[in-house]
């Protein structure tokens, strides 16, 4: 057993031993996942520490090989620093549901599987693998908004999984045309990635990366799709929603560039000015939306879809054809940094909406009010986490939007450019819209919940703080994750430009 | 070339059990009624030394028995399936069956059924089809009518009806392609076929496909599978809509591929349009029932549908083949482990269900694996089945049958959830005795799905 699987397995593992302990208290069940999180993220780190270059750590054993089809891990620039976020976030989670969590050991366990889930997803070389962990994202989830939600949560639940699996689907069908397209048939995706599949069928391809396109596009989501993201938010509890946003929509994106991009080059620098126009409008529509949210949750929910369209816009811009390499490469890697940022951000947002929810039970910004006074820890961490969101210098937000932009905007074809200086717009409304929601909840005069609400508690600040520290960190001094990306992020573009 | 020759050893799974039905019905003649569930067991050595049978031969070359009877990969994966499965319902029959006036015939009548199942995938000659389609369904009558009261007698009634006009209907297809093509043996007909006139010969191949659609539990053939379902006693009903329709597909696969492969009718299109109509049917079916033996009726017809897509691609591609026999091995385990739950668990709304998990976490994920597994989520079996199938869909130049498949995938997502959603909701279910054996067997259906999902690369190897 290698690191890399023993880091992937190891949170299920735990959650298998949680549910056949006999008597586990709520304070046993509680550090034992919050151990098996830390040792998690040492091991990934220890990963990061000791990579050094192209396609490391890697696992090939075989699954079902009438098929071409295999256990096929491994890491690289792309997918480590998901892999860290990931133990990250899912820490910060266990931090942060220490208490007033129902079934807590019901819970820790679906949690510990989830991570199991997105760690793979992000380590998986071999496209029936990832679809494996695609799946099982969704229905892991399901169970956490369903069984632990509010509000309206069935329903939520159910659109959630019809949407979201209506999605994967449409991804698998993608797949299976990949694997008949290559020679021989394989589901690999090393292989698929060094000869790409259907290149001398146009038409093919292009239905290929339609279905690709749907199933990531989904979940992503960005525009028109995107409509299971704010019930599915809102009526998810704390930690489920900052999984969610966290991980869960960076496997979409996440996808684009693993499988979409390289595998299909052809086919995605053809439709790029599609992919730039989709993430424009994702962009500028959600941030427009989420302007006019009362809604807390809702809010942030509408936000990730305009931070999510960003990814894509510079997903698209790096498929403009005879366009400039270097810009190319640094609206990938801006894309890259984006997921990482963005996990960060949305994971310290809605876990700070769970502080809300948790005093108030009501999401409403309306209600509360001159929570500066009340709470000021509360206070001063959602305003970090509100500026790090709309990308003020110095937060990890401004680095990877940034790069976005200037790769589009840089990449040599006019279009792209035009499209990256219209989405700048969207900071603009960023900016507008967590100015209104700090005004509206930290300001003012008191509202009718501010009574009940209490300053945050430590456990709530331990989740919290080191999200908002790592994205300070890596707005201050991003080298160490750059040089992380930037050389990966140079093998998408060279892969895509053949 | 396959080689042909006389050995009844060749025929040892399907010795077996003819001599443990045979046995166990002299048994229980003579043993009095405290002890006839030393039947169960008798009755049970069959399909366990079968199973053994069954798996020595795999791997060798493809032979042919008394003209009539192959041996291949096709029959060693439906032995192996059918086998796994009657064992399955053998063991979840003993609890519910102990005690009553008619125990033995039970078990024998299962074991009879089974052994039809098994001879018509195996069968190389339409005659021997007919007369294993008879083996398979008349038992499977009286099994249906077991309880003797009004619903079972009905839904007897009309599955008896259904099965005689149909298999009538497909004798004359028998009938019609003998006198064009020259003979009834599969091999005859591949070569008679060809020149005979297309007309006559598609009509022979609808008429048969009756039949096969009967068995099977496709559309339009369907109507018996909600009655008999709801009206039978559930462990009947867990039988007979997974144990014949393994038969029925495989022997629909190995007459298109054996057969059809080389005549001009386009019977492809005529079962990717039947497959499709099926999933789609009992898709939008079961999204109103709240009976959840009518909700698994309805699901266990638009499995027949997904079932089909690579029976319509048979012979144009490699995928098809493993595709419809690990899809079928997938489904059996898959549908017969539900079963178990409502067997074990015995409400049969879906209201009956809820906050099962309070009372039995095991039995409620039981539920959940088997559930999810029938969507075909991965890792379960029925997903590799599933995603084998697709491939052969794509790959045979039917992509717009996995595209349909697909759309029905996530339809049925939604009665599926139905019924997860309050098993694990927080309503407090009432309180009922479950029986040890009962929730033990449908936890070995849920740990068997995965397991089969995850070692799926062993089991085609071994295919």
């Amino acid at each position: 057993m290698t690191v890399l699987s023993t880091a992937i397995f190891l949170p299920s593992l735990v959650a298998l031993v949680l549910a056949v302990l006999p008597r586990a208290t709520d304070r046993l069940v509680a550090r034992t996942w919050i151990a098996a999180c830390a040792v998690d993220l040492a091991l990934l780190l220890t990963l990061w520490a000791g990579y050094d270059r192209g396609l490391d750590h890697e696992t090939n054993l075989t699954w079902i090989p009438s098929v071409g089809a295999g256990y096929h891990v491994g890491v690289d620039g792309l997918s480590l620093p998901l892999l860290a976020l990931t133990g990250v976030l899912f820490l910060a989670c266990a931090v942060s549901s220490l208490r007033r969590t129902r079934r807590l050991r019901a819970f820790a366990a679906l949690f510990l599987a989830l991570q199991t889930v997105c760690l793979g997803l992000f380590a998986a070389l071999d496209l029936l693998l990832f679809f494996v962990f695609f799946d099982l994202s969704i229905v892991g989830m399901y169970f956490v908004i369903a069984g632990w939600g509010h509000g309206d949560n069935v329903r939520s639940a159910l659109k959630f999984f019809l949407y979201t699996f209506l999605g994967s689907l449409a991804l698998l069908l993608g797949f299976i045309a990949l694997y008949l397209g290559a020679e021989p048939h394989t589901f690999d995706m090393v292989e698929l990635t060094r000869t790409p599949p259907l290149a001398d069928s146009p038409g093919p391809a292009a239905l290929a990366l339609l279905a690709i396109g749907i199933g990531l596009a989904i979940k992503t989501p960005v525009v028109p799709v995107h409509t299971w993201l704010p019930p599915a938010h809102t009526d998810a509890p704390a930690a489920g929603s900052a999984v969610l946003a966290g991980i869960l929509l960076k496997m979409g994106a996440y996808g684009l560039v693993r499988i979409a991009m390289p595998m299909l080059p052809e086919a995605w620098r053809r439709y790029a000015w599609l992919i730039i126009g989709i993430g424009l409008v994702s962009v500028l529509y959600g941030a427009l939306v989420a302007l006019a949210q009362e809604n807390v949750k809702r809010l942030i929910a509408y936000t990730s879809v305009s931070h999510m369209g960003y990814i894509v816009l510079a997903l698209g811009a790096a498929g403009a054809v005879a366009g400039d390499a270097a810009a190319h490469r640094l609206a990938v890697t801006g894309a890259v940094t984006q997921m990482v940022s963005h996990g960060l951000i949305t994971g310290a947002l809605f876990l700070l909406s769970g502080v809300l929810y948790d005093r108030g039970h009501d999401y409403a910004m309306g209600r509360y009010g001159g929570l500066a006074g009340r709470a000021p820890v509360f206070a001063g961490l959602m305003t970090v986490a509100a500026f790090a969101s709309l990308g003020l210098p110095g937060l990890s937000g401004f680095i990877a939007e940034f790069q976005i932009f200037t790769g589009a905007i840089g990449g040599g074809t006019t279009w792209a450019a035009v499209a990256g200086a219209v989405a700048v717009l969207g900071v603009l409304i960023t900016a507008g819209l967590f100015l209104r929601l700090l005004h509206r909840t930290l300001l003012g005069a008191p509202g009718p919940l501010t009574g009940r609400m209490t300053d945050t508690r430590a456990h709530e600040v331990l989740a919290v703080a080191p999200l908002l520290l790592l994205s300070l960190v890596i707005g201050v001094a991003p080298r160490f994750l750059l040089d992380l990306i930037e050389p990966a992020s140079a093998a998408v573009v060279s892969l895509v430009a053949r | 070339m396959t080689m042909m020759n006389e050995n009844p050893a060749d025929l040892l799974p399907e010795l077996l059990l003819l001599g443990a039905a045979v046995l166990g019905l002299l048994a229980g003649l003579f043993l009095p009624r405290r002890r006839q569930w030393a039947v169960a067991v008798l009755c049970a050595v069959g399909p366990i030394a079968g199973l053994v049978a069954a798996a020595l031969p795999v791997g060798d070359a493809d032979l042919t028995t008394f003209d009539a009877f192959a041996i291949d990969p096709i029959t060693h994966a439906v032995r192996l399936t059918v086998l796994g499965a009657t064992l399955l319902v053998l063991a979840l029959a003993a609890g519910p069956m102990r005690g009553n006036a008619r125990e033995t015939e039970a078990y024998v009548l299962i074991l009879l059924a089974s052994l039809g199942t098994i001879a018509m995938a195996a069968a190389s000659d339409l005659l021997v089809f007919v007369a294993a389609y008879l083996l398979a369904s008349i038992p499977a009558y009286a099994l249906a009518g077991f309880a003797k009261d009004a619903r079972g007698t009905e839904a007897s009634m009309k599955y008896f009806l259904m099965g005689a006009l149909l298999g009538i209907v497909m004798l004359a297809g028998v009938t019609l392609l003998y006198g064009v093509g020259g003979g009834t043996s599969y091999e005859t007909l591949r070569e008679g076929l060809g020149e005979a006139p297309g007309g006559v010969v598609a009509v022979g191949v609808v008429a048969l496909f009756a039949g096969v659609s009967f068995k099977a539990g496709a559309v339009p053939a369907h109507h018996w599978v909600p009655d008999v379902t709801e009206g039978a006693p559930p462990v009947v009903a867990a039988f007979v809509t997974t144990v014949p329709k393994v038969g029925a597909l495989a022997a629909a696969f190995r007459i298109a591929q054996e057969v059809l492969a080389g005549t001009a009718v386009d019977w492809r299109l005529l079962v990717a349009v039947v497959a499709a109509g099926t999933m789609t049917l009992g898709n939008l079916a079961a999204f109103a029932q709240t009976n959840v033996r009518r909700l698994l009726a309805y699901s266990t017809i638009s499995q027949a549908g997904y079932l089909l897509v690579p029976v319509a691609v048979a012979g144009r591609t490699d995928l098809a083949e493993p595709a419809l026999l690990f899809y079928l091995a997938a489904y059996a385990v898959t549908n017969v482990g539900a079963f178990a739950v409502v067997v074990a668990w015995g409400g049969d709304e879906l209201s009956d269900h809820a906050g099962l998990v309070r009372r039995s976490p095991a039995l409620a994920l039981s539920l959940a694996v088997c559930l999810l597994g029938l969507i075909g989520t991965p890792p379960t079996a029925v997903f590799v089945g599933k995603v084998l199938a697709f491939a052969a869909a794509i790959d045979g130049a039917y992509t717009w049958l996995a595209v349909v498949a697909a759309v029905n995938t996530v339809a049925s997502v939604f009665y599926y959830l139905r019924w997860i959603a309050p098993v694990f909701g927080r309503a407090p279910a009432e309180r009922r005795p479950i029986a040890g054996e009962t929730l033990v067997i449908a936890c070995t259906a849920a740990v068997l799905s995965v397991v089969l999902g995850i070692g799926s690369g062993v089991a085609f190897t071994l295919g």
